[in-house]
């Protein structure tokens, strides 16, 4: 897992909740913690999330049906486990690859309804992407579409920069 | 919709158990797939469980397949599901399948499986614990407990793996396994195989890495700050200010102690160290040390205590070394007994009594065992096959025959046990013996032997465990030791020896045979009591009066947990058994293992010529004691531990605080006006006391340790927030505050001395001086924090505690003792051996010198292997054999390799 902290604290203002949470970080791994003011602490990443969803009244976003909220909840997981901050170039690759193929005919993850996992999805994997070279970018097309969507959606994308994204393919044969 | 499986796929297991929950909302088809068949088009690797939707989408993970089927059932997300769920998926599954990639695919065993996982499961436990629910997410079981019991299942069915002490997850496992949706998914996936059922699948899987950096570790888990209710910072309060009232009067020392009818009676022993062995630093944290801790902890208590220990003297090691120093074998006992003596009383271990086992005392309780099991009819008759050294023209003790591990193939296994997979070992069935002393082989001859009738005994065994291991403090490794020696069956075990130096048989024609070490070593404890005290039998013969602590390192367990408990329940003469066995791991050195022959590592007697004091070892051991995990020695976290935590932590504390009574307020403890602040502070104290007394009635000795260091913390940041030094020259308000702050201050480091007198005496008694603590206060701690030094008290001269540690100073001593002796000791065996070719290990023999020798042992090796096949006579292969060894040594020296050092011995 990558901290947490960061991503609750942008995923926090993208949900218009103002009050800011201070999150303590546990073990090695410096996984969050968030202490609620009406009754136990909250430990993990995903679940800290779901919670502030719930808290900004914006349920929507775990998904609508029970097959919606289940693929919410499996992609949420995939990116906890699969995107680490000891992930390899390899491991990451395979991870685009993957995703790329998913979204072949998506729009969001779930399918065509934005949600909480585009949102971390893309906060985890925005220093992957960065790092991209253009062709790279061309080889996981649909992941770079599906990127540069997310990145345009109002609120989300706060101090991260702005990865550049090139409308006309350069690289004929990559796909 | 479709449910894609595979034969041992452990993700089925949930996933199956959660479907019912499905029915009458959906179909759902089941199809099973080669566990490589990739049916996620989109995904690389391979992966089952998956589930098809019917709007074509997939579900490839184990815990959203089974939310799936909740949500259709219509159960409703929640966060504390959401929190085990994502628990499980990075936490739990991480460290579960590098566990039962172990356990299915590598055949390990034992800890080496279960050590990766202790602590995932210690954390479910502890959370059914805490929130008192028999579920994980409340009263009635949901989405969490089918998806933990399913990843969870392969591997708890073993009851081996699933440790008693965590009775909570015990009994959530339990009441899961039950019921009928589970029961069902485990008959489909497993078919009665249990784990073994999971093999096809997990073969084909890639290693799993294993969890990080936590096989061998020093460093504590990271404890969540608790947060304090209002009552509990009240309560801390009133109990503060009762203060020395609250102690009860000291109760007066007996001599001899005696168990009191009514009262708490614990009895300590620590395993008896073998008296020609010096002792190294692993021995003495395993038992006399670990003993010594719990021993002034008890006595802290007000608890009745008495703690022995004494040297183990019987035995063909003593013959020996008495041969070798040209003494009589009691002569060699009396002096090496005065050698553990001194060695322990610089160590300050506080026994009450430090015997040993040659004593009048010990043949008589030894003899009474054997007659009442004898009469009893649980001792056997037959004759053994046992080795003789012709060179040196006697039987061989199992210690003194070396050879190849007939279960694991480990080289250098003894003639007793094996020091690699543990297992018991009779020296005949050794592979490749050798003489120690002499390096010939030794011939097999046969004897008349006594043996205990162990599998007659073992129903009553059983019985015994059943009704003690429940809800008492044995170790975790204890416990798995017993219960795997109990489900390989037990056999009937050798009480005899061909000696002379020995507890004599009482039974004719066993004239010139002795009982064997491991009947009547530990027998010692009673005889060494009963040379204390004429009454011994008031402990030993008192089971329901006397709780019964043993302390050792785990290769001690199964004499201690099964040999003596059989003996003394076939004798029938109402013995007090052990109530809480308590069993260490193993203590490196640096990165290898403690070894006398090597001279590598740091022995009793000369930890008092580095010039640290006894104190800092004792405060070091207990620090890394392998409590639950093997741990390791090390100079340079030695220096680091003394530097931070002792001096720059806890005397840092200790001294300011007594420095601000004498500089700022004449010595005298000021007045205290607690503010809110200053409670919340008492009450974390508190607390933290309460840990320290619920680890050590736990003894989890190593841990309390810690609970004093974060007391000392808490204490220091309390200075610094409220800097009396500038307070005292501020206005008057300001002098109330200084004044409040070093009181408190000054009280939590009296506390301190107190807690730490378990760990260092004598700073203990230092600190306690200083402060001029009041005698009853310093010798009872309660569970409440106490004012015990009021305002007014005047403390005596204040000075530091504890010296910094210098690189340089370590430096020196890492190579004064990390194999340094090496070559001196090679030296010495060179001048010892018979033949001169030996002597010259320095030197390097011509390279086809080498591979003509090479070539003879290939040849020799495959002489000794083509006899074996053919099950040849026995002193055939042995000359053989002999032939082989003598080459290899011979190859050895050639390629300039010390022939004596033992190889491969690195244990991690």
């Amino acid at each position: 897992m990558y901290g947490g902290g960061t991503e609750l604290s942008l995923l926090e203002k993208s949900l218009g909740l103002s009050k800011g949470n201070k999150y303590s970080a546990q073990g090695e791994r410096q996984i969050p913690v968030l202490q609620t003011n009406n009754g136990p602490s909250l430990t993990g990443l995903t679940t800290i999330a779901a919670h502030l969803v719930k808290q900004a009244n914006k349920e929507y976003l775990l998904g609508s049906t029970a097959e919606e909220k289940a693929i919410v909840q499996q992609w949420l997981e995939y990116g906890v486990t699969r995107v680490d901050g000891h992930s390899s170039k390899n491991d990451i690759h395979t991870l685009l690859k993957d995703l790329n193929s998913y979204l072949e005919d998506k729009v969001y993850l779930t399918g065509y309804n934005f949600t909480l996992a585009d949102i971390l999805l893309y906060y985890g994997l925005h220093r992957f992407i960065v790092d991209l070279t253009v062709q790279e970018k061309e080889k996981y097309l649909n992941v770079s579409h599906w990127f540069c969507h997310i990145q345009h959606y109002p609120g989300i994308r706060q101090h991260l920069s702005s990865v550049v994204f090139i409308k006309n393919r350069l690289y004929t044969n990559s796909h | 919709m479709r449910l894609f499986v595979s034969e041992g796929a452990p993700g089925s297991l949930p996933v199956l158990a959660a479907a019912g929950r499905a029915r009458g909302r959906a179909e759902l088809l089941i199809s099973t797939v080669g566990p490589e068949d990739c049916v996620v088009p989109f995904l690389t690797r391979p992966k089952v469980p998956v589930l098809q939707l019917d709007s074509g989408n997939y579900l490839f993970s184990t815990s959203a397949i089974c939310r799936y089927f909740f949500l259709l059932s219509g159960w409703e997300q929640d966060d504390l599901t959401n929190q085990w769920l994502e628990w499980e998926a990075t936490e739990l599954q991480p460290a579960l399948s590098a566990a039962l990639y172990y356990l299915v695919v590598q055949g390990k065993k034992g800890d080496d499986v279960l050590g990766s996982v202790r602590r995932a499961l210690t954390h479910i436990d502890h959370s059914l614990r805490r929130q008192n629910c028999p579920f994980l997410a409340g009263e009635t079981e949901s989405l969490a407990d089918i998806v933990l019991w399913g990843a969870l299942y392969p591997l708890l069915q073993d009851p081996a793996y699933l440790p008693e002490e965590l009775s909570a997850l015990h009994s959530w496992f339990q009441t899961l396994s039950t019921q009928e949706p589970c029961q069902r998914a485990a008959e489909t996936v497993l078919k009665q195989q249990g784990v073994l059922a999971l093999r096809p699948y997990l073969q084909k899987q890639p290693q799993p890495s294993p969890p990080e950096g936590r096989a061998v570790t020093n460093e504590p888990e990271e404890e969540e700050l608790a947060t304090l209710s209002e009552e509990e910072i009240a309560m801390a309060v009133t109990a503060w200010e009762k203060g020395l009232e609250s102690l009860p009067p000291l109760r007066p020392q007996q001599n001899p102690v005696l168990p009191v009818a009514g009262e708490r009676n614990v009895l300590i022993t620590s395993a008896l160290p073998y008296v020609n062995n010096v002792p190294h630093l692993g021995n003495i944290i395993g038992c006399v040390l670990s003993a010594d801790v719990f021993a002034r902890y008890s006595r802290l208590r007000q608890w009745n205590t008495l703690y022995l220990c004494g040297t183990d003297e019987y035995g063909t090691a003593t013959e020996t070394k008495a041969m070798e120093e040209g003494l009589t074998p009691q002569e060699i006992c009396d002096k090496y007994h005065i050698i553990h003596a001194d060695i322990y009383r610089w160590f300050n271990i506080s026994f009450d009594v430090f015997g040993r086992t040659t004593t009048p005392q010990q043949t008589k309780i030894t003899q009474d065992i054997f007659q009442r099991l004898l009469a009893r009819g649980f001792v056997l008759q037959d004759t053994v096959e046992q080795l003789r050294c012709e060179r040196c023209a006697r039987f061989l003790a199992d210690r003194f025959v070396e050879g190849v591990c007939p279960f694991c193939g480990f080289e250098e296994a003894r003639g007793d046990q094996c020091d690699k997979c543990g297992k018991l070992i009779n020296a005949v069935e050794l592979k490749k013996p050798q003489c120690k002393v002499c390096r010939s082989c030794p011939v097999v001859k046969s004897s008349q032997h006594l043996f205990l009738d162990l599998p007659k005994l073992e129903k009553r065994l059983e019985e015994w465990l059943g009704k003690t291991l429940p809800g008492s403090d044995w170790t975790p490794n204890a416990r798995f030791i017993i219960r795997s020696w109990l489900r390989d069956g037990l056999k009937p075990r050798c009480i005899t020896r061909d000696l002379k130096w020995g507890t004599p048989v009482p039974l004719e024609g066993f004239e010139d045979k002795v009982f064997y070490v491991w009947f009547d070593a530990t027998i010692g404890y009673l005889s060494i009591t009963a040379n204390y005290t004429d009454q011994w039998e008031r402990w030993w013969k008192n089971p329901e009066q006397v709780d019964l602590y043993q302390f050792m390192a785990k290769d001690n367990v199964p004499f201690h947990g099964l040999v003596f408990p059989c003996s003394a329940l076939g004798a029938e003469d109402n013995y007090t058994l052990v109530s809480h066995l308590i069993a260490t791991e193993y203590l490196n050195y640096e990165d290898g293992k403690f070894s006398k022959s090597r001279g590598v590592g740091v022995f009793g007697d000369m930890a008092q010529d580095t010039g640290i004091p006894a104190d800092i070892w004792r405060f070091y051991l207990l620090y890394i004691r392998p409590e639950g995990q093997d741990s390791a020695f090390s100079w340079t976290d030695m220096l680091l531990k003394n530097n931070s935590e002792l001096l720059n932590n806890l005397g840092n504390f200790i001294n300011r605080a007594g420095m601000f009574v004498s500089k700022f307020f004449g010595g005298y403890v000021p007045e205290m006006v607690l503010t809110p602040d200053d409670q919340r502070l008492l009450a974390h104290v508190t607390l933290e006391l309460r840990r320290y007394h619920q680890l050590l009635e736990k003894v989890r000795i190593r841990d309390a340790l810690r609970s004093m260091l974060t007391i000392s913390r808490h204490g220091n940041q309390y200075i610094q927030v409220n800097e009396p030094w500038k307070r005292i020259k501020g206005s008057e308000a300001d002098r109330q505050r200084a004044g409040t702050v070093t009181g408190l201050a000054v009280n939590i480091a009296a506390l301190l001395s107190v807690m730490l007198q378990p760990y260092m005496p004598t700073v203990s008694a230092t600190i306690q001086a200083q402060l001029q603590l009041p005698p009853p206060a310093c010798s009872i701690l309660l569970t409440n924090f106490l004012c015990t030094l009021p305002a007014g008290h005047q403390i005596g001269t204040v000075s530091p505690l504890f010296q910094k540690l210098e690189n340089d100073q370590i430096e020196s001593l890492r190579q004064r003792f990390g194999g340094g002796q090496l070559e001196e000791t090679l030296d010495l065996k060179a001048k010892m051996s018979p033949k001169p070719a030996v002597a010259e290990t320095g030197t390097t023999a011509a390279p086809q010198q080498i591979q003509a020798l090479m070539d003879e042992v290939t040849k020799q090796g495959n002489i000794v292997r083509e006899l074996k096949a053919q099950k040849a006579d026995k002193n055939q292969v042995a000359a053989e054999v002999a032939k082989l060894l003598d080459l290899k040594k011979q190859l050895a020296v050639a390629e300039g390799k010390p022939p004596e050092v033992p190889k491969g011995k690195k244990k991690k």
